[in-house]
């Protein structure tokens, strides 16, 4: 079944007054809009949701990565608002909620980073919700969002050494290409850097 | 280390008055016959008893998700049979539904038979290759997972008649399947659900009043169940435990509100429910998969109208998930309009579920962890993609 | 120096089997692989499928999955070898005692397979590790596994233990292991070992450089 935001959204202005919360409408077919919560009042945002109404299964945490703000804007599930005159790219955290005991669902929150070098930072729900411990190492891994006040903020994934944040869009993977009998498209380009044409 | 009042966190890393000289730190994994993979655990253990238990992941994080970012929607089809490589159909049909969603697109009657029936067989093949595979950690190394793997060979065989893969079946398609079921399919099928029941009275007969199954297992990785449901937990962990909670009841996707089958719930939610647990999901699978078979009507095995080569669904973001034979898969989608993904994230029930293993695992004895992690039934391929 | 074929069956029919050292080490060492009980990915659970009921890897004595390594005659590298993962698969392999051989089982172990582009793939086992079969498919099926056991054997019955084209293990001089590569900063560190493995030198056809 799916979730009535709108009463979410009433719910927590309701109890927590202070809380930046605005809604974000996504244009697609699913029907699954948003809350854009802002990062100094998401744990609280998140406690009230679990406690008060009843979702208390953090199902799913991703990151995602807007190194154009542009770009955000031009897919609208970042819609209209104050946020879409930001300068820089930054980095998002989507939180699905589900309640297993109303079996409603998904309810979709986002937090965003300042931007994406220093100040990537994004408080952590594990506190609120044991499950995302893992994913939220997962996305400091993959993304480099800093959570700040998870108790274990190490490499998840890749190796404790490895210093960059590979699922970022401007990642460069290492060049380990190796021969390949048919080179096309983006193994052509590659072969071009490596083998030299017989001319 | 942060608290909260009203939820349990890790329990102290070092048992009170513990000495640090006498604790012995032991790496089990990535090479070890217990950890299914590649999964390693650095345990620390006082004598026998287990004092702390950090997870390693990433020996098989194999860029699933950044791949499918730089592919079509369609070239990651391939890719999920190899996040749950047990049961590659079950992973279709998730990305599938997520995709659907995000371009809300349709599946015709027949097709939407056509899923049930193979995720119910999938369940059916990773329920059975647990029931193996446990026993193997418990010592009967082999001779279980001989009669499990008996009855995945006859599964397998219907699988290759149907898409012409053993395992990799790169089967749904958006909007439908791959193809439709070939002439006398159905049948063999049918006889293989009528045969599959004096399997599974055989199984049980070995294990349910197994003296070792009984000492290993119960009273074994017990956690309360608002504990399990804040850890993430899902699928038959959750449900041993006794919480009513199966996405194919609690929000029905394709047509399971047309099949009559019950959610089996455990008691205690030790290692020995959630092994039973198996065992009558497995049975509820065989009465979905008889009413399927019944019910399998005629028509389109896919939309018509869904797109194969050039898809591109609208801008918007999507979350979808399935009742996997593992626990909640789901997948999350961010479409910005173009041929490729602008995010792909797959919520991997395997991974998800060790939150808690840890927890589940203090003050009990090594060899009790690898029963506890055999019971969690974790795969590699979806633990770190 | 070889015996003459026919007088070997003339003896044979005596009840005398007339045979070579070579040949009776080779016949023994192919006809009992043990191999490691080592799953990396996919490909295990096909490994696995080729040990139990329907196909039964007994028949050819290769049933006997030694959990570690010093008992281990045959390793079969069963899926994607990650980098995180590649130091621990050179230090097993260096960890079994000679002889010892490599099986590089499905796509992913050959040449990182569909997961080529991922940044966390190795492209191939053999960077690191002489690898004696590679059996292509993703997954490849049982029976294939069974082929590439064959193909194994055959190897194995041709070995020449002495003399100038001896193989490895019978080599004084033959490298036993091999160097362990580290974790970098951006990849592993090296990321290939020159020794053993380098690519063909080929040239592109026509086109621009």
């Amino acid at each position: 079944m799916s979730v009535d935001i709108g009463a979410a959204l009433q719910g927590i202005h309701a109890a927590l007054p202070a809380a930046k919360v605005a809604m974000r409408t996504n244009p697609g077919p699913s029907n699954q809009h948003s809350l854009l919560v802002g990062n100094e009042s998401l744990v609280d945002v998140l406690r009230f949701l679990r406690d008060h109404l009843d979702f208390d299964l953090l199902s799913n945490v991703s990151g995602v990565d807007w190194p154009d703000p542009a770009k955000a804007d031009a897919v609208a599930v970042f819609g209209e608002g104050e946020e879409t005159a930001r300068e820089h790219g930054f980095l998002e955290v989507v939180y699905h909620l589900y309640s297993t005991s109303r079996r409603v669902g998904p309810l979709v929150l986002r937090a965003r980073s300042a931007d994406r070098g220093e100040n990537a930072c994004v408080p952590s729900v594990v506190s609120v919700f044991r499950s995302a411990e893992f994913q939220e190492r997962e996305i400091f891994d993959l993304y480099g969002v800093i959570f700040t006040g998870h108790p274990d903020l190490r490499r998840i994934l890749m190796w404790d050494e490895f210093v960059d944040h590979p699922m970022r869009k401007d990642y460069v993977a290492p060049d380990d290409y190796e021969y390949e009998p048919t080179p096309h498209d983006d193994v052509l380009v590659k072969a071009k850097r490596h083998y030299p044409a017989e001319s | 280390m942060i608290s909260d009042s009203s939820m349990p966190y890790s329990a102290p890393t070092l048992a009170p008055g513990a000495d640090d000289d006498q604790l012995l730190h032991v790496s089990l994994g990535p090479q070890h016959p217990s950890t299914h993979g590649v999964f390693r655990m650095n345990v620390v253990l006082d004598g026998e008893t287990v004092v702390s238990l950090k997870p390693v992941f990433g020996y098989l994080h194999r860029n699933h998700e950044k791949i499918a970012e730089g592919v079509t929607y369609l070239s990651s089809m391939p890719y999920t049979d190899r996040l749950d490589y047990i049961c590659p159909l079950s992973n279709n049909w998730a990305y599938a539904h997520a995709v659907e969603k995000l371009a809300g697109i349709e599946v015709p009657e027949r097709a939407e038979y056509m899923r049930v029936i193979l995720a119910e067989l999938t369940r059916l093949i990773n329920h059975t290759a647990f029931m193996g595979f446990i026993l193997g950690d418990m010592g009967a190394w082999g001779s279980a997972l001989m009669y499990a793997f008996r009855e995945r060979e006859l599964i397998l065989d219907l699988f290759e008649d149907l898409t012409g893969a053993r395992m990799m079946a790169n089967f749904m398609r958006f909007g439908g399947c791959r193809n439709d079921l070939p002439a006398g399919w159905a049948e063999k099928c049918s006889v293989l659900v009528d045969d599959y029941g004096p399997f599974l009275d055989e199984m049980e007969k070995f294990l349910v009043g197994n003296e070792i199954l009984l000492a290993r297992c119960q009273d074994v990785g017990q956690l309360p169940k608002e504990t399990l449901i804040n850890g993430g937990i899902t699928g038959p962990m959750l449900r041993a435990a006794g919480v009513n909670y199966d996405i194919r009841k609690a929000e029905p996707y394709g047509i399971y509100e047309r099949f009559s089958f019950r959610i089996p719930l455990g008691d205690k939610g030790d290692c020995y429910d959630r092994i039973m647990i198996r065992f009558l999901e497995m049975r509820e699978s065989l009465k979905i998969l008889r009413q399927a078979l019944d019910q399998l009507p005629e028509g389109e095995y896919v939309n018509p109208k869904a797109k194969i080569r050039g898809f591109k669904p609208p801008v918007g973001e999507a979350y979808a998930r399935i009742e996997g034979p593992k626990g909640e898969l789901g997948f999350h989608l961010i479409s910005d309009g173009t041929v490729n993904p602008y995010r792909y994230r797959v919520r991997p029930p395997s991974f998800i579920n060790l939150t808690l293993l840890e927890d589940m695992c203090l003050g009990l004895d090594l060899a009790d962890v690898v029963i506890i992690l055999g019971s969690i039934d974790i795969v590699l391929g979806e633990v770190d993609r | 120096m070889a015996i003459d074929p026919q007088l070997a069956a003339d003896l044979k029919s005596q009840g005398v089997h007339v045979t070579s050292f070579e040949q009776l080490i080779n016949w023994g060492r192919s006809s009992s692989l043990w191999p490691l009980q080592f799953g990396l990915a996919c490909c295990a659970i096909e490994m696995i499928a080729a040990t139990m009921a329907k196909y039964d890897m007994a028949r050819f004595g290769a049933e006997v999955f030694r959990p570690s390594p010093r008992q281990a005659d045959l390793m079969i590298v069963a899926g994607t070898v990650t980098k995180k993962m590649a130091p621990q698969v050179v230090r097993l392999y260096n960890q079994m005692a000679e002889p010892k051989y490599v099986i590089a089982m499905g796509a992913c172990a050959i040449s990182g397979g569909p997961f080529k582009d991922g940044y966390n793939v190795l492209k191939g086992i053999d960077r690191f590790i002489p690898v004696d079969v590679v059996i292509p498919g993703c997954p490849p099926r049982p029976e294939a596994l069974l082929e590439g056991l064959m193909t194994l054997r055959d190897k194995i019955a041709k070995e020449k233990l002495m003399g100038k084209h001896r193989v490895r293990h019978a080599d004084p001089n033959g490298a036993a292991s091999f160097p362990v590569p580290e974790y970098g900063a951006h990849d592993l560190e090296p990321a290939v070992n020159r020794d053993i493995w380098n690519p063909p030198a080929i040239t592109r056809e026509g086109g621009e450089a």
